[in-house]
């Protein structure tokens, strides 16, 4: 099974849609949406960073869509949600973005495991840097359950594409008329 | 090499020189923002522009609570209101003696020439979520500025003190718990009337009492309250009960950890405090002082 990018929306041989802008900024809305409903504490570490989750897929898939700007923006978003020291988010997500549109092609490449494998190693790159900026600004390590939330992410990652595919899968087979 | 996502013509700068671009200014907004908080303007426009995202995520748990009211039956109810009866009949002893005691020490303190300390008014806030920052204990109430809220007024629930507002937003405001690593209280043991300051571990439920001397009153089961010399947290608030006292005789000081009264993951509904009425003057402050330590010390 491969992947190939050749402009077109094109995903493991399949044919897809071509994306509309309108639906990347409904499925940041719905991302930020999901990172902000109220959860108790022992969840909400379980919980992937929708967000990041993404903006990963956007970067990956359709990498001249969305730049760093808006990775930068969401993180700032998040900083003021989350309490947390503000551009700790924003370094991230540009950091991760950037990561996702470099090795978009390779990513494209792999079957769906290897892809997981990368997607996972990304996110948790992306927290280790929001830990060490952490940890700069005197802050103690929380543990390694810190992590954990993104190998859900990774878990979650297969149903992600499918979720994000399905409104861009054709209605009709490619040979009707 | 050039860099991939990039169409055949070259637009704008690099991949790289965006990322370092990015880096830099989110490196300038943290510096700024962890050493001189000069950022807290910004941070409120974006707050603002976060408020219905905050209260739309915040509505299908509202919308389920509701339904679940909407089912509860009617014996759960009828337990609940026995329960509350029963809390009432209870209390009302106390409530009464408070009154007596309220005009007894009334009369006492203007025997004594002192001023009573006037009632803090109060504010109900909701908890909108917990903070998911994994390195710090802090909550989101629904009050902000516009309620006339301030940092540093303290919040306290039916049980006891949950901790202090931090930070002030047009609509919502930033709780730090009393569990957060940055935060102390000044305490009393309310059984030996011993003073201490107790500080945050970090974790949930957990408080720790340092350099208190290994020969110390403390025993496991004490209540701590509030001693009020702080004065952020009015005199006599419930803080923690001392669950654990570790003495040994090799160190100076004995380890004591304590679980705090109040639990924010239990309730919803907190009680946001006044200020505290102005203090005298700092006596270290006074010119007299300020002249006898200026004066060189005799041989």
């Amino acid at each position: 099974m491969s992947r190939s990018s050749l402009g077109d929306n094109i995903q493991g041989g399949e044919i897809l849609l071509p994306v509309r802008t309108g639906y990347i900024l409904l499925t940041i809305l719905a991302a930020v949406l999901l990172d902000l409903v109220p959860l108790p504490k022992w969840i909400s570490w379980v919980r992937p960073d929708f967000i990041a989750l993404t903006l990963l897929y956007w970067g990956i898939f359709q990498p001249r869509r969305l730049g760093l700007l808006p990775a930068w923006l969401l993180g700032l978003l998040m900083d003021v949600a989350d309490a947390t020291l503000f551009g700790q988010h924003a370094l991230a997500y540009s950091a991760l973005m950037f990561a996702a549109i470099f090795l978009h092609r390779r990513i494209q490449m792999f079957p769906l495991p290897y892809q997981m494998a990368h997607v996972g190693a990304l996110l948790l790159a992306q927290q280790a840097i929001q830990l060490l900026v952490r940890i700069a600004d005197d802050s103690e390590f929380p543990g390694l359950t810190y992590f954990v939330s993104s190998l859900t992410a990774t878990v979650l990652w297969p149903a992600v594409m499918a979720a994000f595919n399905a409104p861009l899968r054709r209605r009709s087979g490619p040979d009707d008329v | 090499m050039q860099a991939s996502g990039q169409p055949i013509f070259k637009r704008g700068p690099s991949l790289l020189v965006r990322l370092a671009f990015f880096t830099l200014l989110s490196l300038v907004l943290m510096v700024s923002d962890s050493r001189f908080r000069y950022l807290e303007g910004i941070r409120s426009v974006v707050s603002v522009v976060l408020y219905p995202l905050q209260q739309a995520a915040a509505m299908p748990g509202i919308v389920l609570a509701r339904t679940g009211e909407f089912f509860v039956t009617q014996a759960a109810l009828y337990r609940e209101n026995e329960q509350l009866h029963r809390e009432s009949l209870l209390n009302a002893p106390k409530l009464q003696r408070l009154q007596v005691l309220e005009a007894e020490n009334a009369q006492l303190l203007r025997l004594i020439d002192a001023k009573p300390a006037p009632e803090r008014t109060t504010i109900i806030a909701e908890i909108l979520y917990e903070s998911r920052d994994a390195f710090t204990r802090r909550v989101v109430i629904d009050h902000g500025s516009n309620d006339g809220l301030h940092e540093g007024q303290a919040v306290i629930d039916h049980v006891g003190v949950i901790g202090q507002i931090t930070r002030v937003f047009p609509f919502v405001s930033e709780v730090t718990l009393i569990t957060d690593k940055t935060q102390s209280v000044p305490v009393q043991n309310a059984r030996s009337g011993l003073r201490s300051v107790t500080f945050g571990t970090g974790h949930d439920g957990a408080l720790e009492l340092r350099f208190i001397p290994v020969n110390a009153d403390m025993q496991i089961g004490d209540v701590l309250v509030t001693s009020g010399i702080d004065g952020t947290y009015p005199a006599g608030l419930p803080v923690a009960t001392v669950a654990n006292i570790e003495r040994n005789a090799a160190f100076a000081f004995a380890r004591i950890t304590c679980t705090p009264s109040a639990g924010v993951s239990s309730f919803n509904r907190v009680v946001v405090l006044s200020d505290a009425p102005a203090r005298p003057p700092n006596p270290l402050k006074d010119p007299v002082q300020d002249k006898l330590k200026k004066a060189p010390a005799k041989p």
